[in-house]
């Protein structure tokens, strides 16, 4: 449906200030087998266009799935309206705020296209895992699964801008649940947290074909094994984990537009006020965060926003202080501070507002073994199962599927109902370890919801495993 | 809408081959979109989104598809003969579905509803007048969302309403904030105009030097916008058969006979009474009432029609994620008149927020007071409070602790909007509670 739209859209574009076109067409397929049954296989094909207009001050949108040459015009004469509706009662003067110019493309890197592989084989390999998951009557449940997007997209605008990007995102999930009596424990494949970009190798990269039988084992064990101790000490997380840390208790509260208010009335606000960048310290010297595009294998890279602003790495705190806000094009100049190219959009049919992309932690210097060598009291907690923070993003409560004591310098018994709890603003200056590149895992999800109206997208966390003192930690009931 | 589905839908069956069938439900929306911050416009626009499920059934085996659809019936009926082709493509590759059910039995229906949804103009111009002088902050949606189900049996189930939602806030500052909805189908100056008032006289309490109490239990009134919080978070794999048969309940305690709730609380899914439509994907209506918790015990599942064959049960028409879309928690005996009296001295807690489980199998769950929280002192607002964070399990706050529910209740329409405008609502009272643990 991408031929041709570009002239079309040129035929049809109002004189106005500003008038793009952003146009998506995404395919997905879904494909699980859950107790050794295939579920109804399922193809998505979604396609449509958003045209957005800026004139005499104000800005306006409309999108439609109807890109013939009178869908487009229909879709422009909606936008302008708007634009003009909203013309000096806006947030700000969008006559003055800057457009991309930009041209250019960008491409998944693919190794085995997922269609390469037919379906029957895909079925197939799928059975395989869901039966190795099977190794107990006490499992009660299980699931393989692994959904497939492709996705192009084009956005143009009357300032000369041009850009076309090509997507393909893989999605592995595995789940295993175990149950005796009153007691239910589910062991996943990274807490649904394994979306990455690219084909089928994503499955061997991510441990797909390999870790069924431990995921087995450990939802079995933890049906017996105690519950997480309660107290204040020492807690190592992995990075199945520390990516619900960084994306709730940095990703969120950085992100540009909840500090200029536009999501108070949903998602929150911010404890983050535009006066503490620069100087404020988040975390300890060991934090180093970066918003990193640039990850091939990451499920949010790209070359540009969906503003059309090319997308670049850049640092958001360095050793510990705070640099620079989570803020696409127009909330940067809303807020006259510099940003990030994170103005992000679900589909065609919603219009951007910053988002995560990819926010990493950058890897430090501490080994794996260094770190639990480092503790004489704690836990070890992996794979997020429960999270929770307030709309300030601040006092926050995380759950772990998975926990091992840690005693005298040494990983001990296994303890289930993992939890903790902090305050965002004095939790990162407790870090204490950073591991290695060899601790680090490349994660992402396709589930981060935000803005009015609700949008679901795709964000991205590397982590490698990090070390926290003094937490407070506890159990079940 | 309704005669341009029709029309695919007997296009659908001209594509048939053999013995196949097909079942196919269509969504389609005509939307407006106002978000507000500072009473001033952030973003504006309008959707048109048409969208249609089709599931090619060949005997046992079946494969579905998803198309977007321009609104074009021409040009459609070209997209589903593509569809239809790529489905009938992957048969071969697939097995035989042991869990496929589909309604045989044809039941037709529909529900129309008016248009009298506002203009834009107006709605924003109401609202840009209400927000004069004040910090306004939120979204207004509105215009006509529309469901079909058809199979080639000749079943054809409609649903069509036109209507708007305005969910906002008024903000002191910081975190401090009233949040209120008005949500209907025809605007009213007058009824938008006493939402304002209220939401404004509660914004004065927020003005006063916010208060920060010590973790520890608290007597609360939690109003029916957070217990429809509370209750949503029972409906995620609370209620299903699926999460009951594989153990994943959060209620496994109250099935197993270990925990109950107050005699007091029987929650329903409440079709009758709510906005969305009465059928499900697969062709199955819905029962009016499907009882869900009767006075404190477990009592019936929401069964789809996969769950339905896995288990050898009816289906009653639930969705594939078996949660309830129009709940329904019965009322109590207090007077809502009076709740600050009643609560005396503890904490009122406006909105719930980002409630997870921190012990699923125990039911306990762990979020946040939000916007319009008070302290309460000898029956009179003391102070607005800081934020708090609280770990209960639900057995208690409608169980062994709980005061009772008012009489009174709300209908909440949700105002969600993720991928589409939501028709999911609550009918919920207040809760008086004892106990209630605050952690941080």
């Amino acid at each position: 449906m991408i031929e041709g739209l570009e002239e079309r859209f040129r035929e049809i574009a109002p004189d106005v200030d500003y008038c793009s076109l952003r146009y998506l067409d995404e395919t997905s397929e879904s494909l699980t087998v859950r107790q050794n049954v295939l579920q109804p296989v399922s193809t998505v094909t979604d396609a449509g266009a958003m045209i957005t207009v800026a004139h005499q001050g104000g800005i306006g949108y409309a999108a439609t799935s109807d890109l013939t040459t009178a869908g487009l015009k229909a879709a422009a004469e909606r936008a302008r309206a708007w634009a003009e509706r909203s013309s000096g009662k806006s947030v700000a003067d969008f006559a003055t705020l800057p457009h991309s110019t930009a041209q250019g493309e960008y491409e998944t890197p693919i190794t085995t296209p997922w269609a390469s592989v037919d379906l029957g084989t895909k079925i197939d390999r799928l059975r395989e895992q869901s039966s190795r998951l099977k190794s107990d009557d006490r499992i009660v449940d299980w699931a393989a699964a692994v959904n497939w997007t492709g996705a192009e997209s084009l956005y143009v605008n009357n300032q000369g801008a041009r850009i076309r990007q090509r997507f393909s995102y893989i999605v592995p999930v595995m789940s295993v649940t175990a149950n005796e009596g009153a007691e239910t424990q589910t062991r996943t494949l990274g807490g649904y947290g394994m979306g990455r970009q690219g084909g089928l190798e994503v499955l061997d990269d991510v441990g797909f074909y390999s870790d069924a039988p431990r995921l087995a084992q450990e939802a079995l064990e933890l049906l017996s094994a105690p519950d997480c101790p309660t107290g204040t000490m020492d807690l190592v997380l992995a990075p199945d984990q520390m990516i619900l840390q960084i994306h709730e208790a940095i990703g969120h509260p950085l992100e540009l537009d909840r500090i200029l208010g536009d999501e108070r009335n949903y998602a929150g606000t911010s404890f983050v006020t535009p006066d503490m960048f620069g100087s404020y310290r988040y975390g300890s010297d060991l934090l180093n965060i970066t918003f990193d595009p640039t990850r091939p294998e990451q499920i949010a890279s790209y070359g540009f926003d969906d503003d059309g602003q090319p997308a670049t790495k850049e640092y958001v705190i360095k050793d510990g202080i705070l640099l620079r806000p989570l803020g696409g094009a127009t909330s940067q100049a809303r807020a006259e501070m510099n940003g990030v190219a994170n103005s992000r959009a679900s589909s065609w049919n919603r219009p951007p507002i910053d988002r995560m992309a990819n926010l990493n932690l950058e890897p430090g210097t501490s080994s794996f073994e260094d770190m639990i060598g480092a503790v004489e009291k704690g836990v070890f907690m992996a794979t997020n199962c429960s999270w929770s923070i307030d709309d300030s993003r601040n006092k926050f409560q995380f759950g772990c599927e998975y926990g091992r004591l840690i005693e005298n310098g040494e990983l001990t018994s296994i303890v289930r109902k993992n939890n903790y709890r902090g305050v965002s603003s004095t939790f990162w200056r407790s870090l204490k370890m950073v591991g290695t590149e060899d601790t680090l895992q490349v994660m992402g999800t396709p589930h981060c919801g935000k803005g009015e109206p609700n949008q679901m997208v795709r964000v991205g966390h590397a982590s490698p495993t990090c070390l926290f003192e003094n937490v407070d930690v506890f159990g079940g009931v | 809408m309704q005669s341009y589905f029709n029309a695919l839908a007997d296009h659908l069956t001209t594509l048939l081959q053999g013995d196949e069938v097909y079942t196919a439900q269509f969504h389609g929306e005509d939307s407006e979109f106002i978000r507000f911050n500072h009473g001033d416009v952030r973003q504006a626009g309008s959707v048109t989104q048409r969208g249609l499920g089709v599931d090619l059934i060949d005997g046992m085996r079946h494969a579905a598809g998803y198309v977007t659809l321009s609104g074009d019936t021409g040009a459609d009926q070209a997209r589903l003969t593509t569809l239809v082709a790529s489905l009938r493509e992957k048969l071969p590759f697939l097995p035989e579905d042991p869990h496929l059910l589909y309604a045989t039995e044809v039941q037709s229906s529909e529900r129309r509803g008016s248009n009298a949804a506002p203009a834009p103009d107006v709605a924003l111009d109401a609202i840009r007048q209400a927000a004069a002088g004040r910090d306004l902050v939120g979204v207004y949606a509105s215009g006509e969302i529309a469901s079909g189900f058809a199979n080639s049996l000749g079943q054809r189930n409609w649903y069509d309403t036109s209507n708007y939602n305005f969910d906002w806030s008024f903000y002191h500052e910081k975190d401090k904030a009233v949040k209120t909805s008005y949500a209907g189908f025809e605007w009213d100056d007058a009824a938008f105009g006493r939402k304002v008032d209220v939401a404004a006289k509660q914004l004065e309490a927020l003005a006063r030097q916010p208060a920060t109490v010590e973790p520890g239990p608290y007597r609360v009134y939690l109003t029916p916008a957070a217990v429809y919080d509370i209750v949503g978070m029972l409906s995620w794999g609370g209620f299903g058969l699926k999460s009951h048969k594989t153990r994943q309940t959060p209620l496994l305690k109250m099935i197993s006979g270990e925990a109950s709730m107050a005699d007091g609380v029987t929650i329903t899914e409440n079709t009758k009474e709510g906005i969305a439509p009465n059928f499900q994907g697969a062709g199955f209506l819905r029962p009016d009432h499907v009882t869900l918790i009767d006075g404190g015990q477990y009592k019936d599942c929401l069964v789809s029609p996969r769950s339905a064959k896995e288990y050898d049960v009816p289906t009653n028409g639930a969705s594939s994620s078996e949660s309830p879309e129009s709940v329904d928690l019965s009322a109590g005996s207090l007077g809502s008149e009076d709740i600050l009296g009643q609560l005396e001295n503890g904490i009122y807690i406006g909105n719930v927020h980002y409630l997870n489980y921190s012990d699923r199998s125990a039911c306990r769950t762990t979020g946040m007071t939000r916007f319009a929280t008070f302290l309460v002192e000898g029956g009179e607002i003391q102070a607005p409070l800081n934020v708090m964070r609280f770990d209960e399990t639900i057995y208690r706050i409608l169980g062994e602790n709980l005061v009772g529910l008012t009489a009174d209740r709300e209908l909440i329409l949700d105002p969600g909007t993720y991928f589409a405008r939501s028709t999911a609502s609550g009918r919920m009272p207040g809760a008086l509670v004892e106990d209630f643990t605050f952690t941080l």
